[in-house]
């Protein structure tokens, strides 16, 4: 790993080690393994199933049924409800988006509260996705899918999180939206976010991140720095099976 | 003097004002199933049995403390909330991970419970609660005293302010949101535990207002809130489970309609809501303001 991004940005933010997760009888992470360092864009890649998106709900909290070892600003997070890991500094943006349909499009942005200073105002939010103030008074749920991206991820950068966990922001979108959500993502990492993120497209994860996990069966089976990515093309093909 | 449709004013209005006085205790009431529902997905079956404790409340805090009516309008909700968030945190906030029906036979036992244990204290005949706003004015089509005037207005004015708490203020968009998605808002930073916690204790606390209001009109007994509830639960059934808005129109509406079918074909007035309910709910199973969920 000594190769992986520079020397300013070694220090190690989130440190997962041995992460074992379940939902209810199944066991679905067994021993992820690896780490963030401030003000890097990490994915995590792997196919359906493999355990990117638990590997995120199990770092959040959401996911309860949890042992092993999630270690944030040299906090120990396993064990703690997810309203205290958000406090911590750390935000997600599920999968599904989850907008809320019975709140506005400004409700929505306001929603998650600011817990801790740095956040994004809201004017440099607007700012970076003006439609979500043309379209303020709207239903959530009536924005188009990549408006709805837009606002997910546009809502967690107002609360001061310094980690945001972005579980594939580009599934189903058009090209033109994703590479909009690529810059965004570039952006907030010249603004010192650190992103994990969770992707199926290796393509995308290319032009925005720093280095990739490989998962499988619920652990890293690999690391590829991303100026190693075109070297490992050919084991990367094998592993996701694309 | 004139006559509406063959009735006499005075019949049609004195009419109207008690199905407005009951459609105000049927809002009240149930507008606080609707909270606690839309929150905790629990159908509090101890509404009734909170409602009477508001209305024996207000009789105690007289009896043995010497409070007045206007005190206990404000001490006695908070009491009876109190209660609700003892309930909640002791008991009901262990069954959420379970079928809907074991919250149900919770707060249906919880109901018994109360119910029984008010009715060794007191018995089962009404205790009196002096009228504090005695007297009225006569409008000329109808007399309107001053108290039955005052329930209606409070009740409206509560269940307005109750709706604009939920549906524009910062607080009530944590709700509708926690209604939706409680994981998300959680992982947002939001402690929505003791958010459910507070809502139960709202609604029971809603509940506990409109036994205060009742405590002048009504005789304050056990079963007060047994008979009255039978008829709320109906009115949510129509209204929509869990829609705020639905509550309040549906609540006041009902009560006028019921008060017209005491003018016009008093057979049918105990049974009216009943007939409307089976209607709404061939025409529209999930209630006139609801939606499925």
């Amino acid at each position: 790993m000594a190769e992986a991004g520079n020397t300013a940005r070694d220090a190690p933010l989130l440190t997962v080690r041995d992460l074992n997760a379940w939902y209810g009888e199944s066991h679905v992470l067994h021993g992820m393994t690896f780490d963030v360092m401030k003000g890097e864009v990490v994915t995590l890649l792997g196919r359906n199933g493999a355990g990117k998106t638990t590997t995120m709900r199990s770092i959040m909290g959401i996911l309860r049924k949890r042992q092993g070892s999630v270690i944030y600003g040299g906090k120990e997070t396993v064990g703690l409800s997810s309203n205290m890991i958000a406090q911590l500094g750390i935000a997600y943006c599920p999968e599904e988006r989850g907008i809320f349909s019975s709140l506005s499009v400004r409700e929505n942005l306001t929603l998650p509260p600011v817990l801790r200073p740095g956040g994004l105002s809201l004017e440099e939010i607007y700012e970076l996705f003006p439609r979500l103030l043309e379209r303020g008074a709207s239903q959530g749920t009536k924005l188009s899918g990549g408006e709805q991206q837009m606002l997910a991820i546009a809502r967690i950068l107002r609360t001061g999180a310094e980690l945001l966990l972005l579980d594939e922001p580009t599934e189903g979108l058009a090209p033109v939206i994703v590479q909009h959500i690529g810059e965004i993502i570039r952006t907030l990492r010249r603004r010192g976010f650190t992103v994990l993120l969770v992707e199926q497209n290796f393509h995308f994860a290319a032009t925005v991140a720093d280095r990739h996990y490989v998962v499988e069966h619920g652990h890293v089976i690999d690391m590829i720095p991303n100026s190693a990515l075109e070297a490992n093309k050919e084991k990367l093909t094998t592993y996701l099976g694309v | 003097m004139f006559e509406l449709l063959g009735v006499p004013p005075q019949a049609l209005f004195g009419q109207l004002l008690l199905g407005l006085i009951n459609g105000a205790f049927y809002a009240l009431l149930s507008l606080g199933l609707a909270v606690i529902f839309g929150m905790l997905n629990v159908i509090n079956f101890t509404h009734g049995a909170q409602y009477m404790m508001g209305a024996f409340a207000a009789w105690m805090l007289l009896q043995y403390a010497g409070l007045p009516f206007w005190v206990a309008l404000v001490v006695a909700p908070l009491i009876i909330g109190l209660t609700g968030i003892i309930v909640e945190r002791l008991l009901l906030s262990r069954l959420y991970h379970l079928d809907h029906l074991y919250g149900l036979l919770l707060t249906f036992g919880l109901a018994l419970i109360f119910e029984g244990l008010f009715r060794k204290q007191f018995g089962s005949s009404g205790l009196p609660y002096q009228n504090p706003l005695p007297g009225g004015v006569n409008l000329g089509f109808m007399f309107l005293p001053w108290y039955r005037g005052f329930i209606v207005m409070f009740s409206l004015v509560v269940c307005l302010g109750t709706w604009f708490l939920i549906e524009r203020t910062k607080l009530g968009a944590y709700l509708r949101a926690a209604t939706e998605n409680p994981q998300l808002v959680q992982a947002f930073g939001i402690n929505v535990p003791r958010m459910i916690t507070l809502t139960y204790g709202f609604g029971v606390a809603l509940a506990g207002l409109a036994g205060v209001l009742a405590a002048p009109i009504y005789s304050v007994t056990p079963v007060m809130g047994a008979n009255l509830i039978i008829v709320v639960f109906a009115v949510v059934v129509i209204g929509g489970m869990g829609s705020i808005l639905g509550s309040i129109v549906t609540g006041f509406g009902l009560g006028i309609v019921e008060g017209f079918t005491k003018v016009f074909y008093p057979e049918a007035s105990n049974t009216v809501i009943f007939i409307i309910m089976a209607i709404v709910l061939m025409i529209r199973p999930a209630g006139l303001f609801g939606t499925q969920r």
